[in-house]
Order: structure tokens, then C-alpha cells, then sequence
């Protein structure tokens, strides 16, 4: 535990994070890269989830729209969880000592494991079904589930911002 | 001008609904949420179907379908983008209305509305207009992923530059 108090202390002692405490301009344009980059995130997942749930795109096999839309997340991720790591530093003890950044990192873990359970388990027979306007419930399930994790990690992202006055 | 602003602003958050979005603590971030879900649908799908148009994204498939597909539903989640951003102008009329950053937002807004219209007007009556004028059809891509962004940029600089 202490070991990773030190990491924190590293992180938010360094010059990149008295940088962006101290500059006016910089907390608010990163703060706008990572809204641009979530804002993709968020939007181009909710694309695969609806067309799981069989509400939109159901003209698409499941497979080929997965990988039309994946790399837009991944990058719009990438670039998210960077501007996310410094804004983090900046004020990292703070972040750590709030409850919505806490619930908000387990939620885009869970987000990430329903991923994974997806591709590992329900997408294992993929061809039989990914043609199917309605897919079956499991993959109907992961859909609705990572909507509701998405849902809740803008929530607590917003909520952060109410919590810690000092930030805005 | 602004006199009149800061009138209409302190008559505004007078009003009783205004009373209850500013006291009732929830409300107003839950709004945020909202309002920025709708903004990730909006610009996700406003960038896919430029994306397509640089030909980086469903290339298998013509662009008229792409965009049958991605922009008529922005309009209805403009709507509620509309209704959240209305209410939380309600509950606090200062932070935007007396403040430059929100004008720029709302201008950049009629750019971007314009730009997805006229795109969505071309490419669903006319399918190979923009794919037979590439440079023409790059441009207007480019100018709206420029301008979805300038909307979000602001969007956030609000909270920045309000007035005291």
C-alpha cells in the first residue's frame, strides 16, 4: 500500500501535474480533450450495443460492424484514459478521497470485463447469429448491460466535478 | 445589451423552476449527464458518417446507407439536448447567458446543424453527389468534426469564463 502512496506522490510531485495545477488554461483544455475523447467512446460503443439489443444498424452483421466501429473506441479510449491520467496527477490524493472517481474507475473496469465476456464467451459462435435482427439473449444482455456501465461512468464523471469544489 | 441580459438572467432565476433546479441538488448534474450522453450520440454519429466519407469507416457499404443509418436519428436527441441545455440556462442563467463562451457554443451549433443537414439532404436525394466530389465531400467532413469539436470545447469552457 505504501509503495503505491509513493507512486501517487511521484505522479502528483512531478512538474507535469504542478503544471497543470498552476496553469489556468491547462486543466480546462485537457478537461475538453477528454470530454471530445469520452464523447467518442461512449457514442461509438452505444453503436454496437443498440445493434446487439436489435434497435439500430440490424441491416449489419454483428462481426463486420464490430470491427468498422472498434478502432474509432479504442483510439477515442487512448486518448481518454491519457488526458484522464493527467488530470488525475494534478490532483491525485483528491481524485483518490472521492467516492465517484473510485465507483467511476470500477465502472469502466466492469464495462471492460462485460467486454471481455463478450468476445470470449457469447461471440464464440458469433457467425451463427451475428446476421440476426434480434441476437440472442446473452448477447442482448451484454449490450443492455454495457449501456448501463456507460451511462454510469459519465454519471460519476460528472458527479466528481460537484464533489471537488476546488476543481470546479 | 449585456444590462439587459443581467436583467433577464436575475428575473429568469427568480422564476419558481429555476428555484427548484438551484435547490434541489441532483437535478442539476443529472441534467449534465444527460445532456452530455446526448451530445456522445450526436457527435459519434456526426463523426462515423464523415469518417465514411474519408472512406475509414463501413467502405463496404455506399454512403447513403451509412448515413440513412447514422443521421436521422440525431434529431430527435437534438431535441432533448435542447430541453437539458433550456433547464440548466433556467437554474443558472448567469453562468451562460452573460458569458461569450456560450454565444460562441450556440454559433458554432447553427454551423454544425447546417453541415449535418445539408449533408443529410444531398447524400439521401442525390446517393453519389458527395462520393463523385471527393475534395467537396473531405471539406464539409472535415469543417464538421472541426466544429463538433469547437461545440464541446466551449461546451466545457463555460464553466470556465462565467461572469463573477
Amino acid at each position: 500500500m505504501s509503495q503505491f502512496q509513493d507512486l501517487i506522490a511521484f505522479f502528483e510531485d512531478s512538474s507535469i501535474a504542478d503544471a497543470i495545477r498552476e496553469n489556468d488554461l491547462l486543466f480546462p483544455s485537457i478537461e475538453s480533450i477528454h470530454v471530445v475523447a469520452i464523447c467518442l467512446v461512449v457514442g461509438s460503443v452505444f453503436v454496437l450495443d443498440l445493434r446487439l439489443l436489435g434497435f439500430a444498424s440490424i441491416s449489419r452483421p454483428v462481426g463486420r460492424l464490430t470491427r468498422a466501429v472498434l478502432p474509432l473506441t479504442w483510439s477515442a479510449f487512448v486518448v481518454a484514459a491519457s488526458s484522464g491520467f493527467l488530470l488525475f496527477i494534478s490532483h491525485a490524493t483528491k481524485y483518490l478521497a472521492n467516492g465517484y472517481f473510485v465507483a467511476k474507475m470500477c465502472l469502466i473496469c466492469a464495462a471492460g470485463l462485460n467486454m471481455i465476456a463478450f468476445h470470449a464467451i457469447t461471440a464464440r459462435d458469433l457467425p451463427k447469429w451475428e446476421a440476426r435482427k434480434f441476437p440472442p439473449p446473452r448477447a442482448r444482455l451484454a449490450g443492455a448491460l454495457s449501456v448501463l456501465f456507460w451511462i454510469a461512468v459519465v454519471a460519476c464523471g460528472r458527479w466528481i466535478g460537484f464533489t471537488m469544489e476546488e476543481l470546479q | 445589451m449585456e444590462a439587459l441580459l443581467i436583467t433577464f438572467s436575475k428575473w429568469l432565476a427568480s422564476t419558481g423552476l429555476s428555484h427548484v433546479i438551484q435547490t434541489v441538488s441532483w437535478i442539476i448534474p443529472t441534467l449534465q449527464t444527460i445532456h452530455i450522453l446526448c451530445v456522445a450520440i450526436v457527435f459519434s454519429s456526426a463523426v462515423l458518417v464523415n469518417l465514411r466519407i474519408f472512406g475509414l469507416f463501413e467502405r463496404d457499404e455506399p454512403l447513403h446507407a451509412v448515413a440513412r443509418r447514422f443521421l436521422p436519428p440525431v434529431w430527435p436527441v437534438l431535441l432533448i439536448l435542447l430541453l437539458t441545455g433550456s433547464l440548466l440556462i433556467i437554474g443558472e442563467p448567469r453562468r451562460s447567458l452573460v458569458n461569450t463562451t456560450f454565444y460562441l457554443k450556440m454559433s458554432l451549433l447553427l454551423v454544425a446543424i447546417l453541415l449535418t443537414a445539408i449533408l443529410q439532404r444531398t447524400v439521401l436525394s442525390s446517393p453519389d453527389f458527395i462520393e463523385n466530389r471527393r475534395a467537396a465531400g473531405r471539406a464539409l467532413a472535415t469543417a464538421s468534426i472541426l466544429v463538433w469539436c469547437g461545440i464541446l470545447f466551449a461546451g466545457r469552457w463555460i464553466a470556465y469564463t462565467q461572469a463573477g
